[in-house]
């Protein structure tokens, strides 16, 4: 790696010097502009996670269970649409076409969102939104955790800053693990039956492409198989302390970075886009 | 929205000192929209105020990345400015190093107990030097959380066990 991927705190990635690090010593034959395109891509999966994960938790908002959880889940939401923000408007620069964090939020159809199926699926029971935000909360923490150190200094700036409330919503969906797995024979009847549909969507989180593999390969990305051993670990203890039976899945669900996804992204884009694609440029 | 981007070193411009002075000393009076006897002063939101490229250039961190209250604090700048004849500014975001409550000024965390929010307590950076959390009303010390999410992203929900009260805490990250 020459130089010039070397992050320069006040900066960001300059991408004239993208084909110099491209054609690094590592005899790589990424030209720059794949990288650009690669980097791209690589943002959006993780700003479409969070814009997603988030819009779908926003659900909750006055349907909560009781008003302080109602509150937790939005504040979460708030963060999580909040980190979207950072990541889209960010991919928009990458990309170098002028598209901002809303041109790509509001008009891009399901085949070009490219956020993990598991994000998508309906907020369903207070039981099912629980093991969700878990799962995803342990990877987001142990990601971002990885990231912070990336070489490009926008994606590290983004990921010290949204780690600190990663922390906090995994405490938080943790605590609320326990209490349902080990509370009332219902509580833990609807949390075991959460765990078991959720763990099939899971598998897309660490099942690495090339996009990763080439970020890795760059520093850009984080290590996918460190973040998996992390979560795992997590997940187990998590679910142990909890009472509750890890499932072994006998089929997995994946695609959702091709652009796969299920029916419910379709619904989910429907109502969040529904203002801008019928007054488009609408602002406050 | 301001796009995430680190500010260039500051260069000379056309304004002297002692208009970055006055700029500054304005911005150092924006209260913030959701505790408004804090300024974005006190708040450790405001960073900088600097020469850019010939225009003034003002520098904000955001406290937590969702926080709306960044818009409206945004505006309030540009407003302020535009108030007092400075038309040519720009507001920039900057994510890194990422904001904690360790900027709180002292002055921002007396405002802030007189307010009836207690201020974080001990360091985001120094867990070792978390500290209870004290009753803002009856300085009990036998408090505890109801919630750790409040009314906005910054805080967090407690209970007096002693005098019974609710009260708000301004969460130490």
């Amino acid at each position: 790696m020459t130089s010039n991927c070397e992050p320069r705190p006040g900066q960001g990635t300059d991408f004239k010097s993208v084909p110099d690090f491209a054609e690094g010593s590592r005899g790589d034959t990424v030209s720059g502009e794949t990288t650009r395109q690669e980097l791209f891509q690589y943002v959006i999966r993780l700003g479409d996670n969070a814009l997603i994960n988030g819009q779908r938790l926003a659900e909750w908002c006055g349907r909560g269970p009781f008003v302080e959880e109602d509150i937790a889940m939005t504040n979460i939401a708030l963060d999580l649409i909040g980190r979207a923000r950072m990541l889209l408007t960010y991919a928009g620069e990458v990309e170098g076409e002028g598209r901002t964090e809303d041109d790509l939020a509001y008009f891009r159809n399901e085949r070009e969102f490219r956020n993990f199926q598991i994000m998508e699926l309906p907020v369903g029971d207070f039981a099912f939104t629980t093991a969700r935000q878990f799962f995803v909360d342990a990877y987001d923490y142990f990601y971002y955790r990885a990231l912070q150190h990336s070489v490009d200094p926008s994606l590290a700036g983004i990921a010290a800053k949204t780690l600190k409330e990663c922390e906090y919503h995994l405490r938080h969906s943790a605590e609320w693990m326990l209490r349902l797995g080990d509370g009332t024979k219902q509580s833990h009847a609807k949390i075991s039956a959460a765990v078991a549909e959720l763990m099939p969507f899971t598998f897309e989180l660490f099942d690495a492409d090339g996009i990763d593999r080439a970020m890795k390969v760059h520093r850009i990305g984080v290590d996918l198989k460190s973040v998996e051993m992390l979560w795992n670990e997590k997940v187990d203890s998590v679910l142990g302390e909890a009472t509750l039976e890890r499932p072994q899945p006998e089929y997995t669900r994946s695609g959702g970075r091709q652009g796969l996804h299920s029916e419910h992204i379709g619904y989910l884009l429907a109502e969040m886009q529904s203002l801008q694609r019928a007054m488009p440029g609408q602002d406050w | 929205m301001t796009a995430i981007r680190t500010p260039a070193t500051c260069s000379s411009g056309n304004y002297p000192d002692r208009v970055i002075d006055e700029i500054r000393h304005l911005l150092e009076q924006v209260a913030d929209p959701e505790i408004p006897v804090l300024t974005i002063a006190d708040l450790g939101i405001l960073q900088d105020v600097c020469r850019h490229e010939g225009r003034i250039q003002v520098v904000i961190t955001p406290t937590y990345s969702g926080c709306p209250a960044m818009q409206t604090i945004e505006h309030d700048i540009a407003t302020v400015l535009s108030e007092n004849g400075y038309e040519d500014v720009e507001v920039a975001t900057r994510i890194s190093p990422p904001w904690t409550t360790d900027w709180l000024s002292k002055a921002g965390r007396e405002k802030l107990l007189q307010y009836g929010i207690v201020p974080p307590a001990g360091s985001a950076d120094k867990q070792s030097l978390r500290m209870p959390v004290a009753c803002p009303r009856c300085q009990s010390a036998a408090t505890e959380e109801i919630s750790r999410f409040g009314s906005t992203p910054c805080k967090a929900l407690y209970r007096c066990n002693d005098c019974l009260e609710p009260f708000d805490y301004f969460k130490c990250i």
